[in-house]
């Protein structure tokens, strides 16, 4: 070792220990207002913490998280995806489309039952797949291309289904959505599997740790090693593969693919993530705290439905909830949200 | 009686618990080019934006030709008596240079469309403006489409119309190659000689020396001491500013042992702006590569680490062929590298320092208890100075920000090294300690390639190529001389 190598004479580190303590646990800052939340849903309401009215909160939430999980990866790697929405209502109705007949609104191709599940997923990976050569190897704006691919696969299904909801959906399609599993609805239990393996991912494999690298600096992360295309356009398709499956919830949820399917849910998925941590500039916040923006959404919204706010206040107070809840974060994690 | 462009006295400021500046002044006589030395966190930064009215200090005065400061929220007030030319451009891209001139303050026009802009008036008055500093730009021309230089000048133009006479420059050489360094040390000293006073800030001693009448040292946040630079010897002014005695301690690496095995072979590479260049460097050779910035180095050292695709030409490690403009396949291969610019291509800045010094290693799983052993592992081996290896490297002051991406660059243990502007804008102990790195990697076995045109980072290599315009033009050994270097650099012949 040369005289530069060893350790000179270090002045003491800068006493900023607090501040990192604090940051190691800035994920559970929305823990606390969950418990709160809870506390007053529990007060105005007796039913609010029976399990009936809790397991009504997760399965209304399974789907939205869902969307918020491919979202939040998205936005860590410095990318946003507007055309979830619309994905989560075509691909079902473009797989349900293929196998029904006409009479049923369907499109006479004629494909076997079995194959509803299978197509519908390909329909997310090929969505997403578009998306991310628009914008990886096309060289076009995330935000543009994704807000086109919004309203033309709106208008898509709009035009195979010709504005009406398909009724006659094949059994294997419905049971995901309508099944309970140990007492639980299947979706809330694919949530939480989706939830860990996506929290695992992003914290212990090298590849999950990618997505923060390029979502800092994608330059330094070239540098680094890291195939960044690669990374990004597997991110996206993951991202509509998720709103697949959350599309595919739904249908077996209510029954039918209604031609509004999905619609207007991108504004609640930013709201959850942003709320839960995650930076709009990318490169920051985890999975974590995106759920916990998710659940908080939902006992919000199941408060202000169990006090009986009339439907035409609903929506505009679920929008000043959002504000608030901003408002909340902001403070609550001491951070400004970009 | 001496008359002050600028004084500073009783200064301290506080930033939460770290003292920023210890009851500090400074006095800049007007007509004069004053350097402000010191290493990073000296306070220097701070300093700069007391006397630039960004920051109050939490006690002192400053006063400009024996005014007292204008109120911190009358800006207008302070553009007329100060300016500062920062490291960051603060000049917006996508206007032209005309309108970047006078932003804000644009000339509306009398007559019947009084009070609208007077696009006409705009251009000529730019042009005006562009024409009494010799500033050679077309008031047309976007911001983003000038060179830094060009940049510099018209930042330095808009601050002397706003009438301001006194014009702080923040490491303006820091991104500036040589003939470019030149011509703006011309500038200033014909703008000094109409009177113009300026604070000139460098990592670069040498330059304190070429453009300074006075140098003022500042040192872990408190006024060390002013002195006429010609007073003021180079050990003496590192002195002041380390606190230690001595120059730069830098290994020169001539007793190391050479060896015959060749590690790195590249023949006839060619790329974007360098064409056909073969080099071979043997286990413990350390390659120096100087040139200006057009010269095609940094091009050519991004192709051997595969930032950049090769047009044509092979690059081997220990015999093998690398596949080109493949990073992961030249990490694979055996290549380390430490980028041209930190921020832009080193370091994830919101990300801890384990995560950025193990971002290149190529196992499928992490640990976060063996990523923050690593990072521990990474703070003792390479001197940083940190909190622990959980700080963001944000935090971090600029020469230990290079050491992680330094650690970074190693933590694959490489047999090869491409090490591009390795101690840029860091100050002189990271200097010494970065380049002991690459000494001690060297006596390791590794071969090294060390882009750079810093005369101290050249000194630890055994041999120095000199490229111009996309070739290389000369070979010196050991034992070179500085004048020659520079002189073969800037493209003239010594002989």
């Amino acid at each position: 070792m040369t005289k530069a190598m060893t350790p000179v004479q270090a002045p003491a580190p800068p006493p900023q220990k607090q501040k990192f303590q604090f940051a190691r646990y800035q994920d559970l800052a929305l823990v606390p207002v969950i418990i709160i939340l809870l506390i007053v849903g529990a007060v105005l309401s007796p039913i609010f913490l029976t399990p009936g009215n809790l397991i009504a909160v997760l399965t209304q939430q399974s789907e939205l998280s869902l969307l918020v999980l491919g979202q939040a990866m998205i936005l860590i790697v410095g990318k946003m995806d507007l055309s979830l929405e619309s994905t989560v209502g075509l691909a079902p109705a473009l797989a349900v489309a293929l196998i029904v007949p006409a009479s049923a609104g369907g499109l006479d191709v004629g494909l076997a039952a079995w194959m509803a599940l299978p197509l519908c997923l390909l329909i997310g990976v090929v969505i997403g797949g578009l998306n991310g050569f628009l914008i990886l190897k096309v060289g076009l704006s995330g935000f543009m291309v994704t807000l086109g691919m919004l309203t033309m696969l709106r208008g898509l299904q709009l035009a195979i289904t010709e504005g009406k909801s398909l009724i006659d959906v094949p059994e294997s399609f419905l049971y995901l959505g309508s099944t309970t599993w140990l007492g639980l609805p299947a979706a809330v239990w694919i949530c939480v599997v989706c939830y860990a393996v996506g929290i695992f991912v992003l914290k212990y494999l090298r590849a999950g740790r990618s997505l923060y690298a390029i979502g800092g600096n994608s330059e330094a992360a070239r540098a680094a090693g890291i195939r960044v295309d690669r990374v990004v356009w597997t991110v996206l398709i993951i991202g509509s593969v998720l709103a697949v499956v959350a599309g595919i919830l739904m249908t077996g949820r209510l029954g039918s693919v209604a031609a509004t399917q999905g619609e207007g849910m991108i504004f609640q998925v930013f709201a959850a993530a942003v709320i839960g941590g995650i930076s709009l500039q990318g490169g920051k916040g985890t999975l974590f705290g995106a759920l916990s923006g998710v659940l908080m959404l939902g006992l919000v919204e199941q408060i202000l439905r169990l006090q009986g706010v009339s439907g035409f206040y609903i929506k505009a107070s679920y929008g000043a909830v959002i504000i608030l809840a901003l408002i909340v974060t902001r403070f609550a994690t001491g951070q400004k949200q970009e | 009686m001496t008359e002050f462009a600028a004084t500073a006295r009783g200064v301290t400021k506080r930033f939460g618990r770290t003292l920023a500046l210890d009851d500090v002044g400074i006095e800049i006589r007007a007509g004069e080019s004053h350097a402000l030395v010191g290493r990073n966190g000296a306070g220097k930064s701070t300093l700069v934006s007391i006397l630039t009215g960004m920051q109050v200090p939490d006690a002192g005065e400053v006063s400009f030709f024996g005014e007292p400061a204008p109120p911190v929220a009358d800006r207008a007030a302070w553009r007329r008596h100060v300016a500062c030319v920062y490291q960051k451009s603060t000049v917006v891209p996508e206007l032209s240079v005309a309108e970047n001139l006078f932003i804000n303050r644009q000339d509306l026009g009398g007559g019947t469309f009084g009070g609208l802009i007077s696009w006409k008036k705009l251009k000529r008055e730019a042009t005006e403006l562009l024409e009494t500093y010799d500033v050679a730009v077309n008031p047309d021309e976007l911001v983003s489409a000038l060179t830094v230089e060009q940049r510099q000048l018209v930042e330095i133009a808009r601050a002397l119309s706003i009438g301001s006479r006194f014009v702080i420059l923040d490491e303006p050489t820091a991104q500036l190659d040589g003939p470019a360094i030149e011509r703006l040390f011309d500038r200033m000293r014909s703008l000094q000689d109409k009177g113009v006073t300026f604070l000139f800030i460098s990592h670069h001693l040498q330059e304190v020396y070429e453009v300074c009448q006075t140098v003022t040292v500042y040192r872990d946040a408190r006024h060390i001491v002013t002195a006429p630079v010609a007073e003021m010897s180079k050990p003496d002014l590192i002195e002041a500013m380390t606190g230690e005695a001595g120059g730069l301690n830098v290994p020169s690496g001539a007793d190391r042992p050479s060896s015959e095995e060749l590690v790195l072979s590249v023949s006839s590479l060619s790329g974007e702006s360098f064409s056909d260049i073969s080099l071979s460097a043997t286990r413990g050779e350390v390659i120096g590569l100087a040139g200006s910035a057009s010269s095609g180095k940094h091009e050519f050292a991004e192709t051997v680490y595969g930032l950049r695709k090769p047009l044509s030409g092979t690059i081997s490690v220990d015999g093998t062929e690398v596949r080109g403009g493949d990073v992961p396949a030249a990490l694979k291969a055996g290549i380390g590298c430490v980028p041209r610019d930190r921020h832009h291509q080193g370091l994830v800045l919101d990300l801890s320092i384990a995560e950025n010094a193990t971002m290149s290693t190529a196992s499928r799983f992490v640990w976060p208890s063996a990523q923050r052993a690593a990072g521990s592992t990474a703070i003792a081996s390479y001197d940083v100075k940190a909190a622990g290896p959980d700080q963001p490297v944000s935090d971090l002051s600029g020469g230990n920000q290079q050491k992680v991406v330094m650690a970074r660059a190693l933590a694959g243990d490489p047999s090869v090294l491409v090490l591009i502007n390795p101690t840029a804008g860091v100050d002189v102990k990271s200097k010494e300690s970065l380049l002991g790195v690459v000494d001690a990697q060297a006596r390791r076995g590794k071969a090294a390639i060390v882009v750079s045109d810093e005369l101290d980072d050249l000194r630890v290599c055994d041999r120095v190529l000199v490229m111009f315009h996309g070739s290389v033009v000369r070979e010196f050994s050991r034992g070179w001389r500085d004048q020659e270097l520079i002189a073969a650099i800037e493209g003239m012949s010594s002989e």
